[in-house]
């Protein structure tokens, strides 16, 4: 097959599995930042400490998401980031305020840290209420009207309450005792909104097109395709059920199934990000541009291909490697 | 508003943004290999001065890093929002080169720089010390990729242009592109030089207020003597930069020495007020014939002036002016740290008045840094790539008064972060000076329990 045939695809599934892993692993960052403020000081410093040591290489996703649709598809990387300059710039500023927050909490005067624990939250509101506003006006094919605006807002706060389950659910890994009870209560009331988001995305996707909702609701499509909803609908009362039952367990001291939330966030994550890229496929703008007109030139990707072929995998590797050194509950983040 | 040119505002904006970053990125890839040369000579002498200036000099490390990375971000965002025709004329080139720095740098820097934070207590020394060789081969590897994407858009090579799109035809050309070479070696020298001077600075504060550690001295020492070896290789890669700039970028060369006509003999300006309206120089102070003899060596060799190139130049003024400054700054640092050097080498010891001037000049190093970037990159205009793209080629379609929106609250957050960085940073100074311990310090016990571990 022609190369300039296969090559966006290569580039569209690594572009996707880039932006897939940000939003699940920097997701669970945010998720905790938007959470500090509602904990005492001391948990405070457990909460960033069980994100610490993951936050930077989290965000590097998103570095290499944006860079592959730099790269491979740079007409639809100018097309989609000067239609969403301003939330973009919205994004960046709340990053920027929580990636230096990191640093400048525990290194600034005492007194300064309650106003650095502060824009460490605020910043990780604003980067996840951006990327949810995003979502939604992307979706609705990047134009900006009463509806498309009203319905970014939405998917804005349903991303933040994603965000916030992710978080928790790592939380409840990562912590122990009364934070870890808090984390329970957080969990279970952004859980509901969650759904609420992935609702309103699975209706809205196919009233923008008449395409997508063929691609869903023509048969066999439709039965073949059902699994995917029934999948995320159990996963939600796998969620529910962990989480009445972990209150009473964690308290005895019990620590049997702590991780199900968080995987089962994880796996709602990931059905939501697959139907959705079953939809757009193959446009990277709704019905405007497609993967093969944004695309570089092949013998471009090829060169990329091929070092990604050797590096992402040493990438996954040594991921796996920190991801074992810092295994267990969150330690207090020394220096030494 | 409406009068504002969105040309020259994304200009400003991305212009702020790259001289945010840069301060950072030009901390920590010397940084990294000073923190590696820490630990191993902790590893070989076991002397706790050595683990001590390592904890301190890590954490401005983490901060560097972290004000690094976040202003990274952003840039990764503005090359499509502020030049979008930027990569769809020579997207072709920059991207593979943007990826590799993405895929061989960034992660490997970020993973392992957790491990090296705050790792050392979970994991070998040796893992440890694995770690912090990573970090520091990553920052360069780093800086290796995003000087060939530069170099390449100052010194074009290795490709053809098919329908107005740049096509990639000999790899090894792009990346090694005439002018990488010099200006790779004159930034990896810049960021030694930065750090030379910070930790110089940072540790002559801490001796002044009467933490005499012997880690600040060490530390001291360390950085003294690394500026004093570094500068004069330093005037020397210099010198070879502005002649391979003079053979491939004539025009930047003529605007850093003020330069309208082109003549023979030519004077070094130390002093001049660049009118381009009229296109000459006001009240000039020179040294005759030297800027032939530096450029070609010869007291008599002719140097091209801006009036061959009109239409086709830099502006003139901020070229010549951040060239001097670089200069200037230059030559400061070459007397400070031969004074300094023979002080410690004699007293062990600067003297006060000397340790004053270096914490002064702690930062000194951003200021030839930002000036150097200024030179040559305003020195390309009014080119993106040269001679291939002009920059308004590749401007935004982004409405002016959202530009401006943007960039006013970018330049709000990145002065209110460089104020707190800095002055966290002499806090922290203050803080170690305040905690340090009178002997030797149990916090190194971690340490040899993980080496028994391992």
């Amino acid at each position: 097959m022609d190369s300039a045939q296969w090559l966006p695809v290569v580039f569209l599934g690594l572009m996707g599995l880039a932006m897939l892993a940000y939003v699940v692993l920097d997701g669970y960052d945010l998720g905790v930042g938007i959470m500090l403020e509602s904990a005492t000081d001391e948990d405070k410093d457990t909460m960033v400490s069980s994100i610490g040591p993951f936050w930077d290489a989290n965000e590097t996703w998103l570095v290499l998401g944006i860079g592959v649709l730099l790269v491979a598809f740079p007409m639809a990387h100018g097309a989609i980031l000067t239609a969403l300059y301003l939330p973009v710039a919205v994004m960046l500023f709340g990053l920027i305020l929580r990636g230096v927050a990191f640093d400048f909490r525990a290194k600034v005067n005492a007194h300064r840290k309650p106003l650095w624990n502060r824009l460490f939250c605020v910043g990780s509101i604003l980067a996840s209420f951006a990327q949810g506003l995003m979502l939604g006006l992307y979706i609705t094919g990047l134009q900006y009207t009463a509806a498309t605006l009203s319905f970014g807002v939405l998917t804005g706060l349903c991303l933040c309450a994603g965000y916030v389950l992710l978080g928790s659910t790592w939380i409840l890994m990562k912590a122990e005792g009364r934070l870890q009870q808090q984390a329970v209560g957080w969990a279970r009331r952004s859980l509901w909104v969650t759904a609420l988001g992935i609702v309103a995305i699975s209706a809205a996707t196919p009233m923008v097109s008449e395409r997508i909702f063929d691609k869903w609701f023509s048969l066999p499509n439709f039965f073949l395709l059902l699994p995917i909803p029934i999948a995320t609908a159990v996963l939600f009362f796998a969620i529910d059920r962990a989480l009445r039952r972990l209150p009473t367990r964690l308290a005895q001291g019990n620590e049997y199934g702590v991780w199900v939330p968080f995987a089962c966030a994880v796996g709602i994550f990931l059905l939501a990000f697959y139907g959705l890229a079953y939809s757009l496929f193959p446009y990277l703008v709704v019905n405007r541009i497609d993967i093969w007109q944004a695309a570089s030139s092949p013998e471009s990707l090829m060169i990329i291909l091929i070092g990604a072929a050797f590096v992402l995998p040493a990438i996954i590797g040594y991921t796996v490697f920190a991801y074992r050194v810092f295994w267990g509950k969150a330690q207090e983040l020394t220096y030494y | 508003m409406l009068d504002l040119d969105p040309i020259l505002l994304a200009r400003a904006q991305f212009a702020a943004n790259i001289t945010f970053h840069i301060l950072f990125p030009t901390i920590t890839i010397s940084l990294g290999w000073v923190l590696l040369f820490f630990k191993l000579r902790y590893n070989a002498t076991q002397h706790p001065k050595w683990i001590e200036a390592y904890k301190f000099w890590v954490k401005v490390f983490a901060l560097s890093f972290a004000l690094g990375v976040v202003s990274g971000v952003t840039m990764s965002f503005q090359f499509g929002t502020n030049w979008p025709g930027f990569m769809e004329t020579v997207g072709n080139i920059a991207g593979p080169l943007l990826a590799y720095e993405v895929l061989t740098a960034f992660f490997m820097e970020a993973t392992f720089l957790a491990i090296m934070l705050f790792g050392m207590n979970r994991v070998s020394n040796r893992v440890h010390t694995m770690a912090t060789l990573l970090v520091a081969v990553g920052t360069t590897l780093s800086a290796f990729w995003i000087l060939v994407l530069n170099s390449w858009m100052q010194t074009p090579a290795g490709f053809e242009m098919i329908d107005g799109k740049a096509h990639a035809v000999d790899w090894l050309a792009i990346i090694f592109n005439p002018s990488f070479p010099y200006r790779l070696v004159h930034m990896l020298l810049a960021s030694g030089l930065t750090v030379a001077f910070l930790i110089a600075g940072v540790s002559a504060y801490r001796w002044l207020r009467g933490d005499r550690t012997e880690s600040v001295g060490a530390a001291m020492k360390t950085g003294v003597y690394m500026g004093a070896v570094l500068i004069p290789l330093q005037i020397l890669a210099g010198d070879l930069h502005g002649l391979n700039t003079l053979k491939h970028q004539p025009a930047k060369v003529a605007a850093m020495e003020g330069v309208w006509e082109t003549a023979r003999g030519v004077p070094v300006l130390l002093f001049a007020i660049p009118d381009e309206k009229n296109r000459t120089n006001h009240a000039e102070v020179g040294i005759p014939k030297l800027a032939s003899l530096i450029l070609t060596h010869e007291l008599d060799g002719e140097i091209k002036g801006l009036n061959e190139f009109v239409g086709k130049h830099p502006p003139v003024a901020p070229v010549f002016w951040a060239f001097r400054i670089m200069v200037g700054v230059g030559v400061l640092m070459l007397l400070v740290s031969w004074i300094g050097a023979w002080q410690i080498k004699r007293h062990h010891a600067p003297a006060p008045w000397l340790a004053r001037v270096l914490i002064a000049m702690s930062f000194s190093g951003w200021v030839a840094t930002v000036a150097g970037w200024y030179v040559t990159e305003i020195g390309r205009q009014p080119y993106l790539v040269y001679g291939v793209m002009k920059t308004a080629e590749a401007a935004s379609r982004v409405p002016a008064g959202m530009i401006a929106t943007t960039f006013f609250m970018y330049l709000a957050v990145y002065v209110a972060l460089t104020v707190a960085y800095v002055s966290v940073v002499f806090y922290l100074a203050r803080r170690a000076g305040e905690t340090a311990p009178q002997v030797t310090p149990p916090s190194i016990k971690p340490l040899s329990q993980g080496a028994a571990n391992g």
